[in-house]
């Protein structure tokens, strides 16, 4: 019972802060200056998700940013591709192919 | 570069389901634009699933967190310091902290959800994820009229939401069923740079991603996604220090020139 008390709150915190500016505070009341930091959540949050899923191998194994880790290059590889096709699903195909065959080649 | 949005019209739009195909064809395009996504995000919810029952959680615990909390690494943390028998109050405060991002991701979808009702405002917020909300700040940044916007960010985020109770179900059920060398969980990262790349069309934004990168990478083991918060802060904070100083971008008359430019 303790435990479904936590996961309660727990969800109930985190469902505040999802309506925080959706519901509960109009967004024409935030400072300006923040408004104007608004428009670069979606580039830093993404870059902030993808560099370290990169680098980290594994997701949470260690440190790698050498010839060994073949994320590296998937991920050039997919960026290559991703600024040409603009396809998502082209990006993913080039990533994990570059993915695959370099962790079935080393 | 900014230019002052316009002030909301009082009335409400009308969301009642007059035009029925367009509002369908929003939904099934947030569906798609979330399958990718659900490429990496399914052994996710199976590692969960099958992390939580074997650090002792029951199963009716583990998959209701799916549905109470709904938001992957918290509930990773949350599974772990139950397993450790952290008090519950610290439990709240970390689940709190990891998922405190997505406050930037409620302020900047509020502008494009002004005039709907609250009900729905109430639905997005419930699923408004990491996901959810790259999928949905992109169709919403575009720049056509389409009054159905909403229902792209409900198809997007419903995906998700059933998705992450599924594997999360077979993950409690039948373990980690996706081996790791299958590298699957490279999909999420895949994805989100395929909806980056684009989005990298001025120097603000390109310094804004490249600080956050970096300080993502810095501070990638500082507890409870403090890294990834400090890192979106940073990168925010760099962006409006580089727009600040360099001159504003070609497409400023743009009806969308509040955001990051987007392709039509």
């Amino acid at each position: 019972m303790r435990l479904w008390l936590i996961i309660i709150a727990a969800g109930l915190a985190t469902y505040g802060i999802r309506l925080s500016v959706l519901v509960f505070v109009h967004h024409s009341a935030l400072p300006p200056p923040m408004r104007i930091a608004l428009r670069f959540v979606t580039p830093a949050v993404l870059a902030a998700i993808i560099l370290p899923a990169v680098v980290y191998t594994g997701g949470n194994g260690a440190f790698d940013l050498g010839a060994a880790n073949p994320r590296v290059f998937a991920a050039i590889a997919a960026a290559v591709i991703a600024y040409a096709t603009k396809s998502v699903w082209a990006t993913i195909g080039a990533g994990m192919t570059v993915l695959w065959l370099l962790q079935w080649a080393l | 570069m900014l230019r002052r949005r316009p002030k909301p019209v009082d009335q409400p739009i009308d969301v009642r389901p007059t035009d029925d195909f367009d509002a369908r064809a929003e939904f099934a395009a947030g569906v798609r634009a979330q399958l990718p996504i659900l490429l990496g995000v399914t052994p996710f919810g199976l590692a969960y699933g099958a992390y939580a029952v074997k650090s002792g959680l029951s199963s009716a615990l583990a998959q209701a967190m799916s549905s109470i909390v709904f938001g992957g690494a918290s509930q990773f943390v949350a599974v772990r310091l139950i397993a450790d028998g952290i008090p519950g109050a610290v439990i709240v405060l970390a689940v709190l902290l990891v998922n405190l991002r997505h406050m930037l991701y409620s302020a900047s979808l509020a502008p494009h959800t002004d005039r709907l009702p609250a009900r729905w405002r109430w639905l997005l917020a419930y699923l408004l994820t990491d996901e959810a909300y790259a999928t949905a700040i992109v169709r919403y940044r575009r720049a056509d009229a389409s009054p159905h916007k909403h229902w792209f960010a409900f198809g997007s985020g419903l995906a998700l939401w059933v998705c992450w109770q599924i594997s999360t179900a077979l993950g409690v059920i039948v373990g980690t069923a996706v081996p790791d060398s299958w590298s699957l969980d490279f999909a999420l990262p895949l994805t989100f740079l395929a909806i980056l790349m684009p989005q990298l069309r001025d120097r603000a934004a390109v310094g804004a991603a490249t600080v956050a990168a970096l300080v993502a990478v810095a501070g990638f083991r500082w507890p409870y996604a403090t890294g990834l918060l400090t890192a979106m802060l940073l990168g925010m904070l760099a962006g409006v220090i580089i727009a600040h100083w360099s001159p504003p971008p070609i497409d400023t008359d743009a009806p969308d020139a509040r955001g990051v430019a987007e392709p039509a």
